[in-house]
């Protein structure tokens, strides 16, 4: 019956993955994250994705604070957050994401500061989205590890 | 230090990203490497013994000038390849290379290079100043499965060197050759 309750978990993580593939919120990569996962490094996963969440959060603080700066003119300064912001995206397979910052980075480099401006809406946007999604991920893989490791102590 | 065969490969791993540093040390971990990470160029010359931040007009470090400056290093700690990003404030993965290369005492570390751009005149100047490879970010376990050939190239050439040095004391230990050996290492 438990035996029950974790394999239902596990599809369910399967059918959100698998949502977030189709959709394009994610990618190869992060596959390739879960497979550095093993007995050694149990949370690799939550670790790294962890620390995207406060490295891209402090970068969209920085973004939106150039922006709102009526005096802005460092885009230099813009295009150097973007760059680590794609990094990271790329690293973790967050690829809507960072093609959203492909496209803001292009705004960037043409000095358009309105482009820059709906570009950094639509980050913010995407940035939650995918946030509230892996945090989903992650509270299924809980559950479902939970699941898996409660035993009765008797069974007829 | 780390003369044993059986000793793990010693890689430095440099990237200013975090995260990129987490990954590349979890790759290389799995592939049963011992990692140290560091965050810059410099704090990676610092911790081989190379004083990083001595600049000293070296723009251009020729052999010549950078052997004057770290003639006293003998290699503090074993590593045996460096991989760093390209992209870094202050000194790029570049110019990383640069120094390491242009070092007597480094010189034949294998260095790759990371990048997460794909650039075909960066990746070539790299190789031909020295790079091993060149990986595409984000790197992957199969690009990190390319990295034994280069470890395990430099260990033979290690233990080649150690057997002719091992050979070359025996020579002049021996009692009965002295006299004889004696005239031969005054030569050498």
């Amino acid at each position: 019956m438990l035996g029950l309750g974790a394999d239902r978990l596990r599809a369910d993580m399967n059918r959100l993955l698998a949502f977030l593939f189709h959709q394009g919120i994610l990618d190869e990569q992060y596959l390739q994250l879960q497979q550095l996962q093993d007995e050694s490094s149990p949370n690799f996963v939550s670790e790294v994705v962890n620390i995207y969440f406060h490295e891209s959060e402090k970068l969209l603080r920085n973004l939106r604070s150039l922006l709102m700066d009526r005096e802005f003119s460092d885009y230099k300064k813009m295009g150097i957050h973007l760059n680590q912001f794609m990094g990271s995206s790329s690293s973790i397979g967050a690829k809507r994401v960072r093609n959203v910052c492909v496209a803001f980075r292009a705004a960037s480099e043409q000095n358009n500061r309105a482009g820059c401006l709906r570009a950094l809406e639509l980050l913010e946007h995407e940035y939650c989205f995918l946030k509230n999604k892996l945090h989903e991920l992650f509270q299924i893989e809980q559950q479902r590890v939970l699941a898996a490791g409660v035993r009765y102590p008797m069974q007829n | 230090m780390g003369m044993a065969t059986e000793a793990q490969f010693h890689v430095l791993a440099v990237d200013d990203s975090l995260i990129d540093r987490k990954l590349i040390e979890r790759l290389l971990k799995t592939s049963s490497y011992h990692v140290t990470a560091v965050d810059s160029g410099s704090k990676a010359l610092e911790f081989l013994g190379l004083n990083g931040s001595h600049e000293d007009g070296q723009r251009n470090p020729s052999p010549a000038s950078v052997s004057l400056d770290e003639d006293q290093h003998q290699q503090d700690v074993e590593v045996n390849l460096i991989i760093t990003d390209y992209c870094m404030p202050g000194m790029t993965g570049y110019d990383l290379l640069r120094r390491i290369k242009g070092s007597s005492s480094f010189k034949d570390i294998p260095v790759v290079i990371m990048s997460s751009e794909n650039i075909p005149s960066r990746i070539n100047r790299c190789l031909e100043d020295g790079a091993e490879e060149f990986f595409l970010k984000p790197v992957q376990l199969s690009d990190v499965n390319k990295l034994r050939p280069h470890l395990m190239k430099g260990r033979s050439k290690e233990m080649q060197q150690n057997i002719s040095k091992r050979k070359g004391m025996e020579e002049i230990l021996t009692p009965d050759r002295t006299r004889t050996r004696y005239n031969e290492l005054e030569v050498v």
